[in-house]
């Protein structure tokens, strides 16, 4: 039993600046491995590989041109909100992986709002009402698998996967009606998102950011977040207490969904002005890994995603120049996010050198 | 005396961290005999079995095994010793029949369920077990389940086996069935240990009686030659003086009435079966009995984590003079009709505290929901959890740390804290002391009788009768699930308790018969 | 048209069929693998390098070519691409005792990266006109189909006139089921999934289980991503094209009831419910594309009859998903 030179221990006590160092560290060590299998790959030097990473994500942000910039922000602005409308769910250990469908069918009812009623509402009612049912479509596609797992304990993982394919359909038959048998529906121009100036991205980006700090505070000092805490942490001692599981699980839900739902209507009204089954493009399944990494804290999630999004499009821009295809970037973005998994083993445990056998008491 | 002793110890001690857990004990078990192991909770009954079956590595002493010494130094060891341990809690796989839980991990050539299912047949027939090796696990009963494990040690062909408080699952009948099973192996010619704490299952089925306390070798005696007075006296020992403070209640009133309360556990047998008492205010009400005789579930039933399935539990308001009953309401029903009811519940950090959650957050478990805001007051909270740290000399690096990274002492008095900053009118304390230091636990204590002067109605649940003595005003005794006594703290003797801890199943058995 | 219909939906449901093994034997230990469509994907793209590396060292002539390695060498490369992946997640959840579900995920994303790019990068030195490339040669030998298949009409097109994967895929889903059920090992790796400790404490090496079962199990799942390349697209890899066949494998697991028999059968329905838009006279477009969503409603009913039903046969393995650390016993 005992033959091994080492053995594995749990540990809680490291101190939180000593575990963020150690994430900080594989977040360095992993960009810098990033930079040589790139280098490697493209055949360019190394210094030129990061100037292409900083040109792909910032352009000619020091000739004063924004336009790269703003894009950057409203990517992180897209991932961003859908690692925050998972993580209440995740902090209750509900396992939400349905964020994809429930911004799908968010961005359903913003578009069919934008369609129908965009010639029979004024521009604010029209604005209101999408963005009232996008949240309300979001929320019913969240609610139901929530439904079953606090009456029934269906097991909510592959519920909620299930229920982004069933969304995915409905896009695609409703797609094909209004788009008059193509995959595509022309751009609608009633019930766009106004331009701030000359960009178009602003109100989704000022959204994202309200919502990054309203999260914050419901999650830390309301009484509501609070209880998703304590749910989370342990069901007998909610029981205890007399928090009602059920009514949490399902209000929590309501809630991811909803703010699923409001990405559905950022991407549909605030960003594409149309709808097709990749509008949330698989962003739904990284927003997990972000709310993961970002340990239930909005802001670090800030972090969490612009490192990756700055992986996505400035590894794509490193690939793009050097004729390779782009999904390199995915590759690039894959290897960060696994060895960000793998540094949590040296925070959560320490490795001991067997010198005598110990024994803990019952 | 030619007889070869079967397995022998020889100045066995154990020592986990600064608790000694066995000391220079010595034992001797024959063939075709079965020998009683008899101690208290927490006498080292089962650290001293762990050792000879491989689970721990003794610290001092030998082990002999047909007069051979033996290194047992893991479970594997043991079985090669033919020696089997059937545990308390049943190391089963749910999911699988009986014949599966029992071939598994073996090897023995080919994979053949229906062969084994055959052998499991024939070693049910010799000694009288009924099983079905068919059935899945899920759908047993426990006595069923602890069949399985009888079983499973069977097939691997041991010969000494160790039960460890078998009984304390299963009803009379079932314990007479098991009973006259061991009797059955014993005149097989097998060595069959059980450990136990109940005086009338020691009487009725061992030969001979070893008996443990406090990690100590207090002596054997044979079965025939002994009674339950002497055994008694040497479980519990001379009576140790603590001198803890204790009032005389002032004004006692009755504050809690339990009438006839019945409960039904999750394996639809009786918990707690017509139990009917009152907690006055101004006293501590101890509750004493073995592990598992339905006090968690009666103090859950009270707080409204348990279904009851009859019975009422009455509250008379001090204030308003209202009855107000208690039964079938949820934590929340409770509070809101002006109940001030803490509990400490065993389970500290599984139930009373969140254990990733730091000291203020915890404080706020109880009063998160005070006020209309949506927002939490964390400002409240924040000055009790620095109160209860300087009050209670809670050993932290603050109010923000994690509970999880506190001592056990130190656990309990955020919990007790708590509970008792509420102002209750009931305090209930399940366990409260168990596994704290001295200090800590006269703290406890002091804090206890602080409130029971205060009016408010006590109720503690212990384990150590001279605690519990000298602590309480009057004493509940309770087994399986009934009140067998209520004795007077000031004049009661520990053999005197102890004797009815034991008591009902004789009379549950009786009464069943 | 009928026969046609069922060797439609059974070419479609072969894919399925071994990533559904695949995750069935991993689940049996314990371990929810989200990383399969991943690892399928990783199992298409290795089998399409090796052939194409294949080819090209015939000088793309197919009469240089030996059938049995232009079999042999994809078949292998797919295997190992695939073993590889679930190596990578078993170091991560067994290993580091990393969370299940993000690693899966993480690999997923890492798969299909991997699958677009050696796609892409395949693409591009073909010079193809086409986003695709097309190894139809190679194919040619995957779904050659045995010779007297033709002479026994139905009967010969319904149950012999598959590509040889498709038998293999039956066979390894059988042997699979028999393993689960009647052998030692499949009985120790249960036990695995069910009560690590209880195993353990019987003397099963549960880490050696789990590695074993979960790295197997991504092999035969990599064999579907191949299936689909090689017999079901003739050849023809074209990024993204494999959609989300790996999510509906972890579906049809819930379907089967962790039995990898009741796969074959779900895998099959599993294609003809994809397929029956198809056939249904009369069908616009637009309803097919609601005619889609079946497999997933149907998943969404079992798993919610199998949580209402609460018969144990049919639950998942008792510790799905939770990691298994032997000191906190």
């Amino acid at each position: 039993m005992n033959k091994t030179f080492f053995h594995v221990v749990k540990r809680d006590d490291m101190p939180l600046w000593k575990a963020w160092l150690i994430r900080g560290a594989t977040i360095i060590i992993a960009i810098l491995l990033v930079g040589i299998i790139s280098t490697v790959v493209t055949g360019k030097g190394f210094g030129e590989t990061y100037e292409k990473m900083f040109l792909g994500v910032f352009g000619r942000l020091f000739e004063g041109k924004t336009t790269m910039l703003w894009k950057y922000l409203q990517d992180i602005a897209i991932l961003l909100s859908l690692a925050l409308a998972l993580t209440p769910a995740f902090k209750m250990k509900f396992w939400n992986c349905g964020a994809e469908g429930q911004a799908l069918m968010g961005g359903l009812a913003s578009i069919i709002c934008m369609i129908e009623l965009g010639d029979k509402l004024s521009y604010p009612l029209l604005i209101a009402t999408i963005a009232v049912t996008s949240m309300l479509a979001g929320a019913l596609w969240g609610v139901i698998p929530a439904i079953f797992k606090a009456v029934f304990n269906t097991n909510e993982t592959l519920f909620t996967l299930m229920m982004n394919y069933i969304a995915t359909q409905i896009i695609a038959y409703y797609v094909y009606i209004k788009g008059g048998g193509s995959n595509v529906i022309n751009p609608v121009a009633a019930g766009n998102f106004p331009a701030v100036g000359n960009n178009k991205y602003f109100v989704n980006i000022v959204i994202v950011a309200a919502i990054t700090v309203a999260m914050f505070i419901y999650l830390k000092y309301s009484k509501q977040g609070y209880e998703i805490s304590v749910v989370g942490e342990s069901h007998n001692t909610a029981r205890y207490i007399g928090i009602d599981v059920k009514k949490v699980i399902i209000r929590t839900m309501i809630i991811s969904g909803a703010l699923c739902g409001i990405t559905g209507m950022l991407l549909v009204a605030g960003t594409d002005h149309s709808i097709n089954i990749n509008s949330v493009g698989g962003q739904g399944f990284t927003a997990i890994l972000m709310s993961w990494l970002g340990q239930f804290n909005p802001f670090i999630m800030v972090i969490m995603t612009a490192i990756v999004v700055f992986l996505r499009l400035g590894v794509a821009k490193v690939a793009d120049s050097a004729q390779l295809n782009s999904s390199f970037s995915e590759i690039m973005v894959g290897i960060v996010i696994l060895m960000l998994v793998g540094c949590e083993f040296f925070i959560h445990y320490s490795i001991k050198f067997n010198k005598h056998k110990k024994e803990v008491a019952e | 005396m030619t007889k070869q002793s079967a397995i022998e110890l020889k100045n066995i001690t154990k020592v986990f961290g600064k608790v000694v857990a066995n000391k220079n004990v010595n034992l001797t078990a024959y063939r075709g005999e079965i020998l009683s192991i008899l101690g208290e909770n927490g006498s080292g009954k089962t650290t001293l079995m762990n050792m000879i079956s491989g689970i721990y590595f003794p610290d001092e002493g030998q082990i002999f095994i047909d007069g051979q010494e033996a290194v047992i130094a893991s479970p594997k060891d043991a079985f090669k010793y033919k020696i089997g341990m059937i545990h308390q809690h049943f190391k089963l796989v749910d999911a699988f029949s009986a014949a599966e839980n029992i071939v598994l991990g073996l090897n023995e050539g080919k994979y053949d369920l229906k062969a084994s299912t055959e052998k499991i047949k024939e070693i049910s027939s010799q000694y009288g077990f009924e099983i079905n090796p068919e059935k899945k696990i899920y759908t047993m009963s426990v006595s069923e389940k602890q069949t399985v494990e009888i079983i499973k040690v069977l097939y691997r062909g041991a010969d000494i086996l160790i039960l460890d408080e078998p009984t304390a699952v299963l009803t009379p009948q079932e314990t007479e069935r098991l009973f006259s099973i061991l009797r059955r192996m014993r005149d097989d010619g097998k060595c069959i240990i059980i450990i136990t704490h109940k005086l009338h299952e020691v009487l009725s089925l061992s030969d001979k009686v070893a008996v443990l306390r406090k990690g100590e070798y207090v002596g054997t005696v044979i079965t025939a030659e002994t009674n339950e007075s002497e055994l008694t006296e040497m479980m519990v020992g001379k009576k140790v003086s603590l001198n803890i403070d204790r009032s005389e209640p002032v004004d006692p009133v009755p504050r809690l009435v339990i009438k006839d309360l019945d409960c039904i556990d999750r394996n639809g047998i009786k918990i707690l079966d017509d139990i009917s008492f009152t907690a006055n205010s101004g006293e501590i009400l101890g509750i004493a009995g073995i592990a598992g005789s339905g006090q968690r579930e009666l103090l859950e039933a009270i707080a409204g984590l348990q279904q009851v399935q009859c019975g009422e539990i009455v509250y008379n308001d001090p204030k308003t003079g209202k009855e107000e009953n208690l039964r079938n309401k949820t934590p929340m029903q409770i509070r809101d009709l002006g109940v001030r009811l803490s509990f400490v519940p065993e389970d500290r950090l599984g139930m009373g505290l969140v254990g990733n959650m730091d000291i203020t957050d915890n404080m706020m478990l109880r009063s998160y929901r005070k006020g209309r805001s949506v927002f939490l007051e964390r400002k409240g909270p924040k000055d009790l959890a620095q109160h209860i740290i300087e009050d209670l000399e809670v050993v932290t690096p603050g109010a923000s740390t994690p509970v999880r990274r506190l001592s056990g002492g130190n656990v309990q008095k955020v919990l007790v804290g708590r509970e008792i900053a509420a102002a209750p009118t009931v305090l209930m304390a399940a366990y409260p002391v168990r596994g704290l230091d001295i200090n800590s636990s006269y703290l406890i204590y002091n804090l206890l009788n602080e409130q029971k002067k205060k009016g408010v109605a006590v109720i503690f649940v212990g384990e150590d009768l001279d605690v519990l003595i000298e602590l309480c005003d009057r004493i509940m005794v309770i087994g399986s699930g009934r009140i067998t006594g209520t004795v007077d703290g000031r004049t009661t003797t520990k053999e005197e308790i102890g004797l009815l801890m034991t008591k009902t199943e004789q009379q549950g058995e009786v009464q069943d018969e | 048209m009928i026969i046609q219909f069922i060797c439609r939906a059974i070419l479609l449901g072969v894919p399925l069929l071994y990533g559904s093994t695949g995750e069935i034997l991993t689940e049996k230990s314990g371990h929810l693998n989200l990383g399969i469509p991943g690892t399928m994907y990783v199992g298409a793209i290795s089998g399409v390098v090796g052939s194409f590396l294949y080819e090209n060292a015939c000088g793309n002539d197919i009469a240089n070519m030996n059938p049995f390695l232009a079999v042999i060498i994809p078949l292998v490369c797919a295997l190992v691409g695939a073993s590889l992946m679930g190596l990578i997640y078993c170091f991560l959840t067994v290993t580091l005792h990393a969370n299940q579900n993000v690693t899966g995920l993480a690999l997923t994303t890492l798969g299909i990266g991997l699958g677009n790019f050696l796609g892409a990068s395949l693409i591009n030195i073909t010079k193809s006109e086409l986003p695709s490339i097309a190894l139809t040669k190679t194919s040619s030998f995957f779904s050659a189909k045995l010779p007297f298949a033709e002479k026994l009409g139905w009967f010969g097109e319904l149950f012999l006139s598959h590509d040889f994967l498709t038998y293999l895929a039956i066979v390894i889903a059988v042997v699979a089921t028999i393993v689960l059920k009647r052998t030692r090992v499949g009985l120790n790796l249960r036990a695995v999934g069910e009560n690590p400790a209880t195993a353990d404490a019987a003397g099963i090496n549960v880490t050696k289980y789990k590695y074993f079962a979960t790295c197997i199990g991504s092999a035969i799942a990599g064999l579907g991503g191949l299936q689909y390349v090689m017999s079901y697209a003739s050849g023809v890899w074209s990024n993204n094209a494999f959609g989300d066949r790996g999510w509906m494998a972890i579906a049809l697991v819930i379907f089967a009831l962790w039995n990898p028999s009741i796969a074959i059968i779900g895998a099959f329905a599993f294609g003809a419910l994809c397929n029956a838009n198809n056939y249904i006279q009369g069908l616009g477009t637009e309803t097919q594309e609601l005619f889609k969503m079946l497999p997933y409603v149907v998943t969404i009913i079992v798993l919610i009859i199998t949580s209402m039903r609460k018969k144990r046969e049919y639950q998942p393995p008792e510790s799905l998903g939770l990691p298994y650390f032997r000191e906190e016993r």
